[in-house]
């Protein structure tokens, strides 16, 4: 691939020659799997194996419980059962696939968090950003709509909630809402349907992970002190870099072993304690839960889809100039998917030149208070719909549209930054005498 | 691109222009059903209108059938019921209007405009709550009678209606809903 120079692959034997010359697949593998990265990345470049590891896991477990599954209002809830009783070593399956959502979250708001803090999204790396985005949407619809499938009370109250919120756009919203659930109420239509989308939208994730890898290996990856890789001769690449296999290979698996400690622990001792008891119940048109509450991952914006209620004076002024058109309701939800698009936005928000949050004196307490606020927003999203909660779920909505919309285009522009260090080469050295150790350059990092 | 000439419709122009509307008129009629197959399909459309035989509801009770994937209270209210509802001020009400669909959508919200029959024995509603779509409990709420009937509440939020079904305390912003029902004889309501 194009990007920081560094040895090819040279077919050498008579049929390494002949495959080459008819399809050069040897020499795209070895040139991803060697890719110069930069020799000083940090423990959170680690998620990016992590996320790959889940989307397998979860294809690979689904593509299993496909097998004992039946999408039907009948028969959905009392197949997820068989496979939890009858199914030999079904329960395990089932657990891995439900954990293996959260981890999957888990580790893609780190990998997101990363990217924020040291300035990944910016150029030249603002396709990789909004790739990622995009993958990130996938994954919400896809998680929700699995979560539907077992047919538990959750799963009908949630999906006849979170499918009100297209009934709220004005005008088009009921004919869409209707269309999307295939009757008037979520039903078998909508069980099938979903289920058809959840098998099919994980292979459209594992595509654009393709783009997303293909487009940050040409540009090559951010590192901690956001300075490029030197890239006028490979020589001089060399210096800042070592190549991905085995250096980072092993730095990698070594890091997703320690967290699949963590995770069979989990699945193996504690499989329900992130889900719901009512989902355990089968769903019932005619009785709601006391509560419903999202899964955990997608509680901090649904506590920013319910912070704007009609007493809000920015919903009233809303409501007021578009003719009464936008409501409380549509409110709320152009809230939340702004929240996600004003994320997207970054690479074009941020006016800093600087790209580490490192050198960034200003913006690092920035950073960190929207870090809390994306865990203070989560709790809330638990919290019942009332008072203090309500106040605090606006204040907290309020700085996380700050965050992108004010605070990154005025810190560009009044933040004195630190200095950098010449070359990702000098940071490291400087690193690793800190630290004790020796210099020599072909050392593999950390 | 200044020459006349180039202005000219040419034969070889107009097969580009046939064929690029050829090809959209094509995708689009390919494209077309693929969307409509997830419209409600014909048996679902078939349950838009159910009969339901009302003859076993006793006064003070209710019926709670499934109508388009919703539930539907049917309730047969007593006679303190029916007064406790004609005995409120209709201007004093959170949602003055009726939404009753039997109705046009500026009756407002007494009890007459809310009842199917004109002694205001039988109530007929959509049982979601128009907070954010839970399931009420009867008899239940600030408005339930001495004798322990009547009312509504919704446990998600805490939204009371009266026995009118008629929304008085809590952020539910409108009445419960009254569908589309007649009686088509004594004792069948046909909802729809």
């Amino acid at each position: 691939m194009a990007g920081i120079p560094h040895d090819h692959y040279e077919p050498k034997t008579g049929g390494e020659k002949w495959l080459n010359r008819r399809l050069p697949i040897v020499g795209l593998l070895y040139d991803t799997i060697m890719i110069p990265t930069p020799k000083n990345l940090n423990w959170m470049w680690i998620w990016g194996i992590v996320l790959t590891f889940c989307l397998a896991l979860q294809i690979i477990t689904g593509i299993v419980l496909v097998m004992h599954y039946t999408p039907h209002v009948d028969y959905a809830f009392s197949s997820i059962e068989h496979i939890m009783r009858n199914v030999n070593g079904g329960h395990m399956i089932r657990y891995l696939h439900m954990n293996g959502a959260s981890l999957f979250f888990f580790a893609v708001y780190l990998h997101i968090f990363r990217g924020l803090y040291y300035g990944s999204y910016k150029a030249p790396r603002e396709i990789t950003w909004i790739v990622g985005m995009l993958i990130y949407l996938m994954m919400m619809g896809t998680a929700f709509m699995g979560y539907v499938l077992p047919w538990g009370q959750m799963s009908f109250w949630g999906a006849t909630v979170i499918t009100g919120l297209f009934g709220a756009i004005p005008l088009i919203g009921e004919p869409i809402q209707t269309w999307l659930l295939g009757g008037p109420a979520v039903d078998n239509a909508t069980l099938n349907r979903f289920f058809s989308l959840h098998y099919l939208l994980p292979f459209v994730i594992a595509a654009l992970v393709a783009v997303h890898i293909w487009a940050f290996h040409t540009t090559g990856n951010n590192n901690p002190t956001g300075v490029e890789v030197r890239r006028t001769s490979k020589a001089e690449a060399e210096k800042d870099t070592v190549p991905f296999w085995p250096y980072f290979v092993i730095k990698d698996l070594f890091a997703l072993a320690v967290i699949l400690a963590v995770f069979f622990a989990i699945v193996g001792f504690m499989p329900n304690y992130l889900g719901h008891p009512d989902n355990y119940i089968e769903a019932n048109a005619l009785a709601t839960p006391a509560h419903i509450v999202p899964e955990w991952y997608f509680l901090p914006f649904y506590a920013i889809l319910r912070a704007f209620t009609s007493e809000v004076w920015i919903v009233q002024f809303a409501s007021f100039i578009t003719g009464g058109i936008i409501d409380a309701k549509f409110f709320g939800v152009l809230a939340m998917f702004g929240a996600i698009a004003v994320m997207a936005l970054a690479p074009w928000l941020d006016t800093s030149m600087v790209r580490s949050g490192r050198y960034r004196p200003m913006f690092k307490w920035w950073f960190w208070l929207l870090a809390v606020d994306f865990v203070v927003l989560m709790w809330l999203g638990a919290r019942p719909a009332e008072e203090p909660y309500a106040t605090y779920s606006l204040i907290a909505s309020a700085y996380w549209f700050a965050y992108f919309l004010v605070i990154l285009p005025l810190l560009g522009v009044i933040e004195k930054p630190l200095p950098q260090p010449e070359t990702i080469e000098a940071d490291f050295e400087a690193h690793k005498a800190a630290s004790g150790g020796t210099t020599t350059v072909a050392s593999p990092a950390e | 691109m200044s020459h006349a000439e180039d202005h000219e419709g040419t034969r070889r122009d107009f097969i580009y222009y046939a064929t690029g509307g050829a090809g959209a008129v094509a995708v689009g009629a390919a494209v077309w059903p693929l969307i409509d197959q997830m419209n409600p399909s014909a048996d679902v459309q078939a349950l838009s209108s159910i009969r339901v035989d009302v003859s076993g509801v006793d006064q003070g009770s209710q019926l709670t059938v499934k109508w388009l994937g919703k539930p539907v209270f049917i309730r047969r209210r007593t006679e303190a019921e029916i007064e406790a509802a004609r005995d409120v001020d209709v201007s004093s009400l959170p949602d003055p209007v009726a939404r009753n669909e039997n109705l046009d959508g500026t009756a407002d919200a007494t009890d007459q405009n809310r009842a199917l029959d004109d002694t205001g024995e039988w109530l007929v509603q959509i049982g979601v709550c128009t907070h954010l779509g839970c399931v009420p409990l009867s008899n239940a709420g600030d408005y339930v009678l001495d004798s322990g009937v009547g009312g509504w509440f919704c446990p998600c939020h805490g939204s009371h209606y009266d026995t009118a079904g008629r929304i008085r305390k809590g952020p539910a912003p409108e009445n419960l809903p009254v569908p589309v029902a007649e009686f088509v004889d004594e004792t069948t309501v046909k909802l729809g």
